[in-house]
C-alpha cells in the first residue's frame, strides 16, 4: 500500500527521504511525525536510518541507492559517511564518489538490477554505479529531461515515468529496464515524479497532495496491492479452493 | 438561453513534436462557455536544439506518439498537459474571473445620450457603438489581473436599461497552462441627467453668459445681414435663447466659453467694441466656488452702409487729408470708406473707429431719389476695394421735383460706370438738408456739395414686380420678439427687411457671405417672363442658391428651430 505523508508541510517527500528494498533514510526535521510514519511501515523489516547528508535534508535528492549498495556525493562529511556505514545492513556498500554533479539522485534512477542515468555522467561513475549498485548502466533521458533521476520512480516491480513520455519513449524505458512503465503524476498533476514519490518493492510513500487517482494508478503499476498480506491470503485461498474443489 | 457548451483544449508539446492538438468536447447546458488553452513554457534548450538540427538537416526524426496519462482528479483519460488535470477539472479547480465584477452600474444622462466618465466627465457614446464598449470595459476593475483578448456587446432590449458585455480573458495558472474563459458583465444602466440638462431641464432660461448685441442706430439693417451670418457660420447654436430687443438683439448662452466664443465672430464681422462684466450669483467659501453671471455688452459702430459722413477733422489729417464728406461702401470688421469726388479710399478697423468714433452725416433712409439727365465720364474704371467706379459729371434733377421746377444739379458722382441718362439714382440731398453736425461745423469756408449720388435705384422697375414671389429665401434665428416693447413697428421692420432683400440682390459681394436657398413654392410665371423688360432687374442666379436639405421627418424639427 502508499502512504500519503507531508515533510513539514511540504508534500515533496522524496526529496526528504530514500526508500530501497534494504533500507530507508530519512532526514532529520523538526518534527518526529514524518519519521515515525516510515518506522511504522517498515521498522520490522528494514533500517530506517535518520540521517543528512553534506550537512543538508535533501537527502533523497543527494544519493542513489539499491539494495546492494548508496553512492553519496564527494561533499558527504566523513561523520555522515560513518553514520550510514555503521547504520545500514554490512550487505549495502556505502560508497562516496568524485563526481561533479553531486545530486546524485536527480541524476540516477535505478532499482535492483537497471539505472538510468544522467547523459553527461562521468565514465568513472558509472563504472562506479555499476559497480556498488550491480546493476546495468543506461545513459538516458526521460521525456526529454537529462534529470532521469528526478522525473521517473522505479522498482522492480514496475516504475512510474514523466507525463509528456511518449509511447516509444515508454516501450523503449521498459525494454531498458525490464519492467512495466507507466506515465503518470504525483503531488495533483506534479509531474516531479521522484521528489512526489519514493517506492521499492512493496510499499511506497507518497507526497499528501496525491490524488486518488494518481494512488490507484502508481498502486497499480507498482503492484502494491499485491504485496500486502490480505492479498497473500486471497491467493492462498483460492489456490486452495481450487484444489478442495 | 442553452447553447451546448463549447470546450475546447489545445496544448502543444515541445518534448514530441510542435504539433497542436486540440480536444472539442461539448457539454450540455452551462451558462457560460469555457476556453482553455494550454501553452507549454518554455521548453528546455537542450530539446529545441536538437529538434531544430534534426528538422534543419532533413535527418531522421524520431517518431513520436502523444501518450495519455489519467487527469489527476478524476481520472479521465486524457493528453498530458501543463496542469496534467483535464479542462474540465481545471475549470472545477480555477476560476479566472474570480475577482472581476459581474455587474457594474453606469450613469447615464437620457436627455443628451451621454455616459458619466467618474468624476465629471461625459462621454458620448451610442449604443453597441466602439466607444461604449471602450467605456464599459475601462469601467471595470481589477482587469489589469488578467489578459484581454476579446469583448462583445450581447444585445439587449434598450429600453431594458442593461447593457451585456461578452468578456473573453486570458490568465496563467497552476505551472504555465494559460486558462481562457469567456463571462459576460451586466451593466446596470442608471439615468441620471448631466448637470448642463439638469438645468436646462430645471429652467431652460437659466443663463449664465449673456451677449447684449447693439447698435445705435434707427433702423435694423444691420442685425438683418448679421443674423445671416450667424446662421451661415452656426454661431449662435449654443445659445439657449435669442431675443430681439429695441436696436439689437441679445444672446443667452449657458457656458461663459460659448458667450466670449460668440462675442469673438461677431467682432471678426463686425467693428465692435465690447466690456463685460460679472454678477456674483451664489459662492461656497468651503470650496472657494463662486458662481457668476456674467454680461458681455457689444456695441456694432453706427456707421452702415451707404451712410454719408462727414469725418472729423483730426483723421482726415491723419488719413492723408481724405475727404472730409466720405460714403461708407462696405463694413465688416473694418468700416471701407470712399470720397465720391476723388475716388480715393479706405480702411478704417474696428480700433481706428473707436478711437474716433463719428457718426453718420445722413444715412439710407434720407435717400432722395433723382433722375439723371446727363452723365460724363471724368475718369477711366478705377477699381476701389475689389469694386470698379467711373468718375464722372452728372446732370441731376429730384425725381419730386419734375415737372414742377427746373432745378438741375451738376454733381460728380463715382457712379459713372452704371448710370445712364434717363436712369433713376438715389443720393443724399445736402442741398436741402438741414444738417446740424459738429464735425461739418468744424470746416470754415469748407463748400458742401449740393447732391451725392449713392446707387443706382431700381425702384420704378420693382414697381412691376411688387407683389411676386422671389426665387430665393433665407432663413432666420429662432428670436423671440416682445411685440410690446418701446420702439417696436413690425411695419417698419419688415419694410426694412424688404430693403435688406434688395440689397441683398442688386450687392453679389454683399450676399457672399451668405447663404441663399432656393424657394420651393416660387413658381415662374409665363406672364413675367413675357413681359420684355429691356434691362434686366438685378437678381440672384439660380446657381447661387443652395437647395434647403430636406428629410420629412427632420424638417419638421428644424423647422421649429429655424423659422423661415
Amino acid at each position: 500500500m502508499a502512504t500519503r505523508l507531508q515533510y513539514e508541510n511540504n508534500s515533496e517527500i522524496g526529496v526528504f527521504s530514500k526508500l530501497t528494498n534494504a533500507y530507508c533514510l530519512v532526514a532529520i526535521g523538526g518534527s518526529e511525525n514524518f519519521y515515525s510514519t516510515f518506522e511504522a511501515e517498515l521498522a520490522d523489516v528494514i533500517p530506517v536510518v535518520k540521517t543528512s547528508i553534506a550537512g543538508t535534508r535533501i537527502i533523497g535528492r543527494l544519493c542513489a541507492g539499491n539494495k546492494n549498495g548508496l553512492l553519496l556525493p564527494h561533499n558527504t562529511t566523513d561523520q555522515e559517511l560513518q553514520h550510514l556505514r555503521n547504520s545500514l545492513p554490512d550487505s549495502v556498500v556505502v560508497q562516496r564518489i568524485d563526481e561533479r554533479l553531486s545530486a546524485l539522485g536527480n541524476c540516477i534512477a535505478c532499482n535492483d538490477h537497471v539505472a538510468l542515468t544522467h547523459p553527461d555522467l562521468d565514465r568513472e561513475t558509472e563504472e562506479m554505479i555499476a559497480d556498488v549498485l550491480g546493476v546495468e548502466v543506461f545513459r538516458q533521458t526521460v521525456a526529454g529531461n537529462i534529470l532521469v533521476g528526478s522525473y521517473c520512480a522505479l522498482s522492480n516491480r514496475g516504475g512510474l515515468v514523466h507525463p509528456h513520455t511518449s509511447i516509444e519513449d515508454l516501450d523503449e524505458l521498459s525494454t531498458l529496464l525490464q519492467v512495466p512503465l507507466v506515465a503518470g503524476t504525483v503531488n495533483r498533476g506534479s509531474e516531479v515524479i521522484a521528489a512526489g514519490l519514493t517506492v521499492n518493492d512493496w510499499t511506497a510513500f507518497c507526497g499528501s497532495d496525491t490524488t486518488a487517482t494518481e494512488l490507484s494508478v502508481l498502486e497499480s503499476v507498482f503492484k502494491l496491492r499485491e504485496a500486502q498480506p490480505s492479498a497473500i491470503v486471497d491467493e492462498m485461498r483460492k489456490s486452495l479452493i481450487d484444489t478442495y474443489v | 438561453m442553452e447553447e451546448p457548451l463549447d470546450l475546447t483544449v489545445t496544448f502543444s508539446d515541445q518534448t514530441l513534436s510542435s504539433t497542436a492538438f486540440a480536444i472539442h468536447l461539448q457539454f450540455e447546458p452551462p451558462l457560460s462557455s469555457l476556453f482553455l488553452k494550454f501553452f507549454t513554457q518554455s521548453p528546455p534548450e537542450y530539446s529545441t536544439f536538437s529538434l531544430t538540427m534534426e528538422q534543419d538537416s532533413g535527418m531522421f526524426t524520431v517518431q513520436s506518439t502523444i501518450g495519455s496519462v489519467l487527469c489527476c482528479k478524476c481520472g479521465i483519460l486524457m493528453q498530458p498537459n501543463a496542469a496534467n488535470m483535464c479542462a474540465k477539472c481545471l475549470r472545477s479547480e480555477i476560476d479566472i474571473t474570480e475577482g472581476l465584477q459581474k455587474s457594474v452600474t453606469i450613469i447615464h444622462c437620457p436627455e443628451c445620450d451621454t455616459y458619466l466618465q467618474p468624476p465629471r466627465t461625459w462621454i458620448k457614446a451610442n449604443l453597441e457603438s466602439k466607444e461604449l464598449l471602450t467605456f464599459c470595459v475601462k469601467k471595470l476593475k481589477n482587469l489589469n489581473t488578467v489578459r484581454l483578448v476579446h469583448a462583445e456587446f450581447i444585445w439587449t432590449e434598450p429600453h431594458s436599461k442593461r447593457i451585456k458585455v461578452k468578456l473573453k480573458v486570458q490568465k496563467e495558472v497552476l505551472n504555465g497552462a494559460v486558462l481562457e474563459q469567456a463571462f459576460t458583465v451586466e451593466y446596470t444602466v442608471l439615468d441620471q441627467m448631466c448637470d448642463s440638462c439638469s438645468r436646462v431641464q430645471a429652467n431652460p432660461d437659466q443663463w449664465v453668459a449673456a451677449v447684449q448685441l447693439r447698435q445705435h442706430v434707427s433702423h435694423r439693417r444691420t442685425f438683418f445681414y448679421l443674423e445671416q451670418l450667424i446662421l451661415k457660420h452656426d454661431a449662435a447654436k449654443h445659445a439657449i435663447r435669442i431675443q430681439q430687443m429695441d436696436q439689437g438683439i441679445d444672446f443667452f448662452f449657458g457656458k461663459r466659453s460659448h458667450a466670449l466664443k460668440f462675442v469673438d465672430f461677431v467682432g471678426k464681422v463686425s467693428p465692435v467694441r465690447s466690456r463685460n462684466d460679472k454678477q456674483l450669483v451664489s459662492f461656497d467659501s468651503k470650496s472657494n466656488d463662486y458662481n457668476y453671471k456674467y454680461t458681455f455688452s457689444v456695441e456694432i459702430s453706427p456707421v452702415c452702409r451707404e451712410d454719408l459722413i462727414c469725418l472729423p477733422p483730426k483723421l482726415v489729417n491723419s488719413l492723408g487729408n481724405l475727404g472730409p464728406i466720405v460714403l461708407c461702401t462696405k463694413v465688416t470688421n473694418s468700416i471701407a470708406l470712399l470720397d465720391p469726388f476723388t475716388l480715393r479710399h479706405c480702411f478704417l478697423d474696428a480700433d481706428q473707429y473707436w478711437r474716433t468714433s463719428f457718426k453718420a452725416l445722413l444715412s439710407s433712409r434720407q435717400l432722395v431719389e433723382y433722375v439723371v439727365l446727363d452723365v460724363e465720364p471724368v475718369s477711366s474704371e478705377v477699381t476701389v476695394g475689389g469694386s470698379r467706379y467711373i468718375l464722372a459729371d452728372a446732370q441731376v434733377a429730384r425725381v419730386s421735383d419734375f415737372g414742377k421746377n427746373d432745378t438741375i444739379f451738376n454733381v460728380r458722382t463715382h457712379l459713372g460706370h452704371i448710370l445712364n441718362p434717363g436712369d433713376n439714382a438715389l443720393g443724399y440731398d445736402l442741398y436741402s438738408a438741414n444738417s446740424n453736425d459738429i464735425e461739418l461745423d468744424k470746416y470754415k469756408g469748407f463748400s458742401i456739395p449740393d447732391v451725392i449720388l449713392v446707387k443706382k435705384s431700381y425702384e420704378e422697375r420693382r414697381q412691376k414686380k411688387r407683389g411676386k414671389a422671389r426665387t430665393w429665401k433665407l432663413k432666420s434665428l429662432n428670436m423671440e420678439v416682445d411685440s410690446t416693447a418701446r420702439g417696436y413697428n413690425e411695419e417698419k421692420i419688415s419694410s426694412e427687411y424688404e430693403q435688406f432683400l434688395r440689397d441683398l440682390e442688386e450687392n453679389p459681394d454683399m450676399r457672399f457671405n451668405l447663404s441663399l436657398y432656393r424657394n420651393k413654392e416660387y413658381q415662374p410665371s409665363e406672364m413675367a417672363s413675357s413681359v420684355a423688360d429691356g434691362d434686366e432687374l438685378p437678381s440672384i442666379p439660380l446657381d447661387e442658391l443652395l437647395a434647403d436639405l430636406d428629410l420629412s421627418d427632420v424638417e419638421s424639427n428644424d423647422d421649429d428651430s429655424m423659422a423661415e
